[in-house]
């Protein structure tokens, strides 16, 4: 070999001036993509940013770390369009920071749980999972049934939200605490609630009106999962990739 | 530092010409099979930047020549599925859920069609093997709410209990206590008459009492003798088998505030002819009338 790395080996600058070179390379590959992801992003009908009693939902959902036993990624294989239904795009989680795609499946995935089962199904559920599943291995939750959900602050999460990128309006902001409650709430007024989340379930969740718990929250958020995109009018072959 | 390549006496071979406190380095050449692998492997992923989805572009990524996607996979596969079991399903479609039952063929398709559909879409409330839970009911026995013959069982699939569906069977038990159509001692005593209906009542004085309530209250849909009436899904309390539960406290508890448990109307999620497997397989539970 005629070529002699011995020369970079002993020039600070030459050396100094190569690693940029490859660095920068490397850094391009992977940064400039990312200029280009307002085009290169697919966008779907139908999904919108979570209602605030959703996102409280989701917010426990995170807390209890749910995604560390429960996936919400539905794949492109056969065995999971049928059990689980229509295989999840990007596009579903375009709203959630950070999304809870998950890695591992202890319990079933639940991208598309929303519906699937009754309100009713879901409070036995989470008090005692083994009350309706006798072979499972979730822990209960019963706590949450007792647990006031605390919203005062629920419009500070929109806000911040808002920050980075999510669309709330200030509308939905100013209602945030009171469409909390509207949700939970089958005989309120809820077409304020409907127009600013189209597809909102509005329900007593957990059976007993008034006080909104964090099963509540919780239940609302499950009830809506994947259900927001129409796949009867969605061929995503026809999606902008 | 001066560099000096030399050959190694023992082993033959260079050595990288580097010294550290009179250690020296051998440059043996990597293997020539591993080398030539390696560029195969580069030879192999130019092709797959070819034939394949590779490069990220200004508004997409390039496609390859072979023109593959993961959802146009996906979309064969489902189809190639669907094709597959489409002789046997277009049949039982056309088929009268009787027919089936009657056909070897058929019967034992629906089975397992009714079996995998049953494990993704009811067991979840009604147990892997049918058995129910509390709330939910049991499919294996042969007390039946809303009716144990396949058309019947047919019919509860397809439209549910107490949902949103038009065809929906809707029954509504008033909440007797809450509602203040009954008190505290009317709800005791008619509590103390249901439980005598299983024999399993201690106060004959209240069972006394309550047969009046239970006359006057109840036997619309209960019927004479709490056999029931699965034309209006009132269930049977004679036969001591409970959805919610038979001690006495929660037969107050549901006297009390009534219970309305609910089931999708599966017609608008699955196909008719999953439907009817689904009603073939629970009628084979055991329980079919």
């Amino acid at each position: 070999m005629s070529f002699n790395h011995a020369i970079i080996e002993k020039n600070a600058i030459i050396l100094a001036v190569c690693t940029l070179i490859t660095v920068a390379i490397g850094g391009l590959v992977q940064i400039v993509p990312l200029f280009t992801i307002e085009q290169t992003i697919e966008r779907v009908d139908g999904v919108r940013p979570y209602s605030p009693l959703e996102l409280a939902g989701r917010n426990i959902y995170v807390r209890e770390g749910c995604y560390v036993c429960h996936s919400q990624q539905i794949r492109p294989f056969r065995d999971e369009i049928e059990r689980y239904g229509h295989y999840s795009l990007a596009a579903e989680s375009m709203y959630d920071h950070p999304f809870q795609w998950g890695s591992k499946r202890n319990g079933p995935d639940l991208a598309r749980v929303g519906g699937k089962y009754s309100d009713a199904w879901h409070k036995a559920h989470m008090i005692d999972p083994r009350a309706v599943v006798p072979e499972s291995i979730m822990p209960a939750y019963a706590f949450m049934a007792d647990r006031p959900l605390d919203y005062s602050d629920i419009d500070a999460h929109l806000r911040t939200l808002k920050l980075i990128g999510v669309p709330y309006t200030d509308e939905m902001i100013a209602n945030a605490r009171a469409d909390v409650e509207a949700q939970k709430n089958p005989d309120a007024d809820t077409s304020g609630l409907l127009k600013r989340y189209p597809r909102a379930v509005v329900s007593s969740f957990d059976g007993e009106p008034g006080k909104v718990t964090e099963l509540d929250a919780v239940i609302a958020y499950l009830q809506m999962l994947g259900t927001l995109v129409d796949f009867r009018n969605v061929k995503p072959e026809q999606l902008r990739q | 530092m001066p560099t000096k390549i030399e050959k190694d006496a023992i082993s033959g071979q260079d050595t990288t010409g580097h010294e550290w406190d009179g250690i020296k380095e051998l440059n043996t050449p990597l293997p020539k099979w591993w080398l030539y692998t390696y560029y195969a492997t580069i030879v192999w992923s130019l092709a797959y930047y070819v034939f394949y989805p590779a490069w990220p572009t200004l508004s997409g990524h390039t496609g390859g020549l072979l023109g593959w996607t993961m959802r146009g996979e996906i979309a064969e596969q489902m189809s190639a599925a669907q094709a597959s079991q489409a002789p046997m399903v277009s049949k039982i479609a056309a088929a009268s859920l009787e027919d089936i039952r009657k056909s070897a063929d058929l019967r034992g398709y629906a089975m397992a069609g009714g079996r995998s559909a049953f494990g993704v879409q009811c067991a979840p409330c009604h147990g892997a093997g049918g058995a129910g839970a509390k709330g939910f009911p049991n499919l294996v026995d042969d007390n039946w709410i809303w009716g144990g013959t396949l058309d019947e069982i047919y019919t509860t699939i397809q439209y549910g209990v107490r949902n949103a569906n038009d065809k929906s069977r809707l029954s509504q038990m008033p909440r007797f206590g809450a509602d203040g159509v009954l008190d505290s001692k009317q709800i005791n005593d008619v509590a103390e008459f249901v439980l005598s209906l299983s024999k399993r009542s201690t106060d004959p004085a209240a069972v006394t009492r309550g047969a009046v309530v239970f006359a006057e209250n109840c036997v619309a849909c209960h019927q004479e003798g709490g056999t029931g009436n699965q034309e209006l899904g009132a269930p049977n309390l004679a036969a001591n088998i409970w959805i919610y539960g038979g001690d006495k406290a929660t037969i107050v508890e549901t006297i009390r505030n009534s219970r309305q448990g609910s089931m999708p109307a599966w017609a608008e999620r699955l196909d008719d002819a999953t439907v009817k497997m689904l009603a073939v397989y629970v009628h084979g539970l055991g329980g079919g009338k």
